[in-house]
């Protein structure tokens, strides 16, 4: 803790940070999201801010962003005590926050995006749309990133899109960076554009707040770093002091191993097979098989194409080439019903907008799947809805109140089981499971990680994408790794581990299988 | 009625907000009663057999109407064009009257035409992804068009007597016009259909989140192409019945009922957005409707221009009263959510199907 | 654990350019194609009518053709802002009503009322209602479909009340305003001349001034809108003041024009007026499109109508040819943009594997 220094009122010192924020709580209804958030960042310093999901990393960064009001703690901005009560003002203070999804405006211009209610003005209040360009033009080529200020936003990559907006946030002249990981959906050599512009703002003395699940991008930019765990910080110090084990024990507080219990299962033949599977500009080539009572991992940096390898596979997008068997048969290509009907369960990676109908109750979102088999002459029976969905929340142990209560009502882990019911209770033969445990606590975590090696062990074939390696690591049989749309490593449980799955997933070698 | 009374969808996380919605079908029969009740005092005619017969004659298209474009709306889409889909399926009616052919016949290729304009709607907007709301904009002044294209602006006013007696007449000697007995039937059907089959689930479902319909294996294009369909064959049923009902067939009939339906179905508690709705709210609103309209004409020194008025303010204050009452307990309970815009999200539009 | 950045940095950067040249040429066809699609579209009809019929391109002829599209070209430029911010305000034939007849009243009680004031009024009633529907949209939350189908049966129906069965003649108003409807200025007919000074000031506004590309904002992200401080609400009560207030204007223009005036003024008018915006390129979920556009849908529709009149197709079938260029129009749009996107991936799979 001897980095988080206390300022002295009154004295000015060269090193005080520009921006403070002490002992903050945020409670969202009975839920802490955040109990002692102490953070403080200084001029010309990256500092990392790592911890598990929910550990309360994106409370702490909406608080100094202004999005939502601290219960408690106090804020400071140059020593002196700030309230935001919105966005814009912690922008006047000259705080700039990069989210993973960059908020632009597809429709209008690069320039006009980054000047955006601060356009340059001529006489008559017009807007000098010549200097509007030359400044941002100027902004970007200072950046040293070759983009057109007078294209549209729309169609830009993300990566591009970050680079707006951190032209916005230089334009006017933030002093504090805070980046949501932005490196989330970058490749690698866009990876390394964003951190030479990291750099030069940090020479320029701008303080960086670098928020980030690679642990190794932590090390290669961060000189600080602050660990958060359960809506606590409980670490902060210099990274060189660090090794990564060091770094992961603190994240975790445990033993990363004690969370994985994958029982041994008795493999059997093939069920799924996906076979040279295409889809233009998007992943090439994808060839797999998926054995009943195997768990194999499709592993990988975000936006290497796992996610969207599982879309195709169960037909919600069409690829373009390859093909996908279950058992004997062949799927049609984008066809999410038959997918179903050959039996392949889908638990996709945005369970709010993809798993659940959120509004709708328990109920009605367990039984969507099943809605043909509940109908006789063409009228569902409500007492099999009922029991079916009573059913399924005792074997997945739900926490619930009432099985009429909207899912909206429910914790994360718990959205997250009735996802699983939903498709477990189609009797499928292959499950894909897409970042099966993102955003859930660490107890239902495990009882889904339990839960999965169960339906492997009674003959269930499951794909399992995740970003997090020791969930790879630990649940699965086989690891396949993809790095920019292609599978560039296969690594059986006893290969696997981190350095390996590493190696392949970015680029560095193709282990051919 | 149909298993209506079961329907709790919910709008919001909150059990305040669910318990007042769940309860809506109640506030508008509350209203109807109050309705019934002012109505009264202001005059001796309105409780009378006489007075409901021509009143429900009245609104019978526009409540035949409502009633499939309520399950539309509940996908989260809208079709404006259902009254010119009326007009076009008068004038084929008229035209084909007119080259000879058997009214027992006619009838059936008018549903079909209607349902033909309905594949059209569908098309665009299920399988070209178009906006609904900019589609059937569109489409109303085409089908409109055509109308006065089949028939120019004459009119037919021939049809057999005993067709035009069953539309106008009353069912066995009751007060109760024949063409409410048709809407009853469809209503129950239409009832059935959105709240008791995996149909009408998922039309719920696609309506509320169309992404987690179609990762749910859903047919979500199949759906919505029918829903168009069936809103399209409606409208054209109701263009026969107001063609016979009124012994005249036209290109000019039935201009404007398409707002006076969707004002039915949103005042019934269908929210706008898609995903929640029921037919009973519907028919109840339709109801409450049919009872302003005709107590404030029957009401001596009050202006029945008034209907207008009344029925616009109860449109903005059905979904305006549970907003204000929201935000009053919100703003006691210092809620920490963050204040929403009055978008519909676009995160919650795919690209084939987008919202509006 | 780091990449060779040496290697990667400079191909990258290379790579970058070309692509962002190619993705900006085909956004900036895509966004050119879109108003000069009308423009081309509209000079079709005119050459391909005129040939066919030379009255049409007479000076009269296509003085009426101008005329007839004026107030629709008004109301349109409101639509525009409303919709631009993702809205939509399906009130304006009413309002048009309201303030046509309360324009026809006012003059026709006391003949010697200036023409400036009633303008002013007009606008001002117009205004009024706009707040309304402005107000019930940003502060009641209540969608903006449902509030301006609300308000289009009261204002309707408080211009029933108002006229109560009369209506306004033209022998009663005084010709000085009749004549607003019929006279030119330097050849150019007054009605067009206010249409075309209500085109450009909103259409410089909303290029020139940062309040008007906040509206572009706003429409295009309002979460991002609200994270720039820009103050969503208010712009959006001011969208439909001014769509209120013209359409104030276009109620009084229309008394000008035809005379007679009762309660009826206007009915219909809000679908037209939309398929002008839509027609004209206005994206119906907002963020993109322009006034100038809206006027040349206006214009467009106008024309169509005029020249079946003139080439003696039946009359009938204008009203179908309208909504059949309405629904190609979206189809067009929709199938570009889809192109546009198409293109944009391939750009960003060479990117990617490259």
């Amino acid at each position: 803790m001897s980095q988080l220094a206390e300022p002295q009122p009154g004295v000015a010192q060269d090193d005080a940070p520009i921006l403070e924020l002490r002992d903050a709580v945020k409670s969202y209804g009975a839920v802490r999201a955040l109990r002692h958030g102490t953070i403080a960042l200084r001029s010309g310093e990256v500092r990392a801010l790592v911890g598990e999901n929910g550990a309360g990393k994106s409370t702490l960064v909406k608080l100094l962003a202004g999005v939502i009001r601290r219960d408690g703690g106090e804020m400071l901005v140059d020593g002196e005590v700030v309230d935001f009560h919105a966005p814009p003002d912690a922008r006047a203070a000259g705080i700039a926050v990069i989210y993973q999804e960059p908020t632009l405006f597809p429709d209008l211009s690069v320039a006009e995006n980054v000047v955006m209610g601060r356009h340059p003005l001529k006489g008559g209040r017009r807007i000098d749309r010549r200097a509007m360009h030359d400044e941002v033009q100027d902004l970007l080529d200072r950046l040293g990133v070759r983009l057109d200020a007078e294209r549209p936003v729309r169609g830009l990559s993300i990566a591009d899109q970050q680079i707006v907006e951190i032209a916005k946030a230089l334009s006017f002249e933030a002093r504090v960076l805070i980046m949501d990981e932005p490196t989330a959906a970058l490749s690698g050599p866009e990876v390394e554009r964003l951190f030479g512009v990291v750099r030069a703002l940090r020479d320029r003395g701008a303080a960086v707040l670098f928020i980030s699940h690679r642990l190794e991008e932590v090390f290669e930019i961060c000189s600080t770093v602050t660990v958060m765990r359960d809506g606590e910080v409980v670490f902060a110090g210099d990274t060189a002091d660090l090794t990564t084990d060091e770094l992961v024990r603190r994240m975790v507080g445990r033993e990363l191993t004690a969370l994985f219990p994958k029982l041994d299962s008795e493999v059997g033949p093939p069920v799924l097979r996906v076979e040279r599977l295409t889809r233009e500009g998007v992943f090439t080539d994808v060839s797999f098989e998926v054995r009943a009572g195997e768990i194999v991992a499709l592993a990988g940096l975000v936006g290497a194409g796992r996610s969207e390898v599982a879309r195709a596979i169960f037909g919600i997008d069409k690829p373009d080439a390859g093909a996908v068997h279950v058992g004997a048969k062949r799927l049609p290509a984008g066809r999410p019903l038959a997918a179903m009907r050959a039996g392949i369960g889908f638990v996709p990676e945005d369970r709010r907008q993809q798993g659940l109908v959120m509004d709708h109750s328990i109920q009605r979102n367990v039984t969507l799947t099943r809605l043909k088999a509940l109908a006789t002459f063409g009228l569902l029976r409500g007492v099999a809805e009922r029991s079916l969905a009573a059913e399924w929340a005792k074997r997945l142990q739900l926490k619930y109140h009432r099985l009429d209560d909207p899912v909206a009502f429910l914790s994360g882990g718990n959205q997250q089981k009735v996802v699983l019911a939903k498709w477990l209770a189609t009797d499928p033969k292959v499950l894909i499971v897409d970042e099966p445990t993102r955003g859930i606590d660490v107890g239902t975590k495990a009882e889904v990680h339990r839960l999965l090696s169960e339906l492997a062990q009674k003959g269930l074939a499951v794909l399992m994408v995740s970003s997090e390696l020791p969930e790879v690591l630990g649940m699965a049989d086989r690891v396949l790794v993809m790095h920019e749309g292609r599978i560039t490593g296969e690594l059986s449980r006893a290969e696997a581990d981190e350095e390996s799955v590493m190696r392949a997933a970015t680029g560095q070698v193709v282990v051919a299988a | 009625m149909p298993p209506a009374e079961t329907e709790t969808v919910t709008a919001t996380g909150r059990s305040a907000a669910r318990e007042l919605l769940g309860r809506w079908e109640v506030l508008v029969a509350g209203l109807l009663l109050a309705t019934l009740i002012v109505g009264q005092s202001l005059s001796s005619e309105f409780l009378t057999a006489d007075s409901f017969t021509t009143a429900s004659l009245d609104l019978s298209e526009v409540a035949l109407i409502a009633l499939a474009l309520a399950l539309v709306v509940v996908a989260a889409e809208i079709d404006l064009s259902v009254a010119s889909v009326l007009a076009l399926s008068s004038a084929v009616m008229a035209a084909l009257w007119n080259a000879g052919l058997p009214i027992e016949l006619i009838m059936p290729i008018c549903i079909g035409v209607g349902a033909l304009c309905g594949a059209f709607n569908g098309f665009l907007v299920a399988h070209l992804g178009l906006p609904s709301l900019a589609v059937t904009i569109g489409t109303l002044a085409l089908f409109r068009g055509l109308a006065y294209v089949v028939i120019g602006d004459s009119s037919v006013t021939d049809f057999p007597v005993a067709w035009t007696d069953r539309a106008f007449g009353n069912f066995a000697g009751t007060a109760i016009p024949n063409t409410m007995i048709l809407f009853a039937v469809l209503a129950v059907a239409f009832g059935v259909l959105l709240h008791a089959t995996p149909f009408g689930r998922s039309v719920f479902a696609i309506g509320a989140n169309v992404e987690a319909a179609r990762f749910s294996g859903l047919r979500v294009k199949r759906v919505k192409m029918w829903l168009f369909v069936m809103s399209g064959a409606v409208a054209a049923l109701a263009g026969v019945v107001i063609s016979l009902r009124n012994s005249t067939a036209a290109a000019n009939v039935g201009q404007g009922f398409e707002l006076v339906a969707v004002a039915a179905v949103v005042l019934g508690g269908v929210s706008i957005f898609g995903g929640k709705g029921s037919i009973l709210g519907v028919v109840l609103a339709l109801g409450l409707l049919g009872a302003i309209q005709k107590s404030l004409t029957l009401a001596e020194g009050i202006s029945s221009y008034w209907v207008q008025i009344v029925i616009g303010t109860l449109l903005i204050g059905s979904v305006l009263g549970p907003n204000l009452v929201r935000r009053a307990r919100e703003a006691r309970g210092g809620s920490t959510t963050p204040r929403r815009g009055p978008w519909p999200s676009r995160r919650a539009a795919t690209p084939n199907a987008p919202q509006h | 654990m780091s990449t060779p950045a040496e290697s990667a940095v400079a191909p990258q950067a290379a790579i970058g350019s070309r692509s962002g040249e190619r993705a900006r040429r085909i956004t900036e066809i895509a966004f050119r194609v879109r108003e000069l699609g009308i423009v081309l579209a509209l000079a079709l009809l005119i050459v391909v009518t005129g040939i066919l019929e030379p009255r049409f391109i007479g000076a009269g002829s296509l003085r009426n053709l101008a005329l007839n599209a004026a107030i629709i070209a008004i109301l349109a430029v409101g639509q525009t802002l409303v919709i631009l911010t993702r809205n939509i305000d399906i009130s304006v034939g009413s309002i048009l009503g309201l303030s046509a007849f309360m324009a026809g009243s006012l003059l026709s009680n006391d003949p010697g009322l200036p023409i400036p004031l009633v303008i002013a009024l007009g606008m001002g009633l117009g205004g009024a209602c706009g707040l309304l529907n402005g107000v019930l949209v940003t502060f009641g939350r209540v969608p903006a479909l449902v509030v301006t189908l609300g308000t289009l049966y009261i204002f309707r129906g408080l211009a029933f009340l108002w006229t109560d069965g009369r209506q306004v003649n033209a022998e009663t108003l005084p010709d000085r305003f009749l004549n607003l409807g019929t006279d030119s200025l330097l050849g150019v007919p007054i009605l067009v001349l206010f249409a075309l000074v209500v085109v450009l000031v909103v259409g410089q506004c909303l290029r020139n001034l940062r309040f008007g590309r906040e509206f572009y904002a706003i429409g295009s992200n309002p979460e991002a809108a609200r994270l720039a401080g820009i103050r969503t609400d208010r712009r959006v009560n001011t969208a439909f003041v001014i769509s209120g207030a013209l359409a104030g204007l276009g109620g009084v223009l229309f008394t000008a024009r035809f005379g007679t005036v009762d309660a009826t003024a206007g009915t219909g008018y809000e679908l037209t007026v939309v398929a002008a915006a839509v027609v004209g390129g206005v994206a119906i979920f907002g963020g993109s499109g322009s006034v100038y556009g809206a006027a040349l849908g206006a214009l467009l529709l106008g024309s169509i109508t005029s020249a079946l009149i003139v080439l003696r197709v039946d009359a009938f079938w204008q009203m179908a040819a309208i909504g059949a260029l309405l629904v190609l129009a979206i189809a067009i749009d929709r199938f570009v943009s889809l192109r546009l996107e198409a293109a944009l991936r391939q750009r960003s799979s060479r990117r990617a594997t490259g």
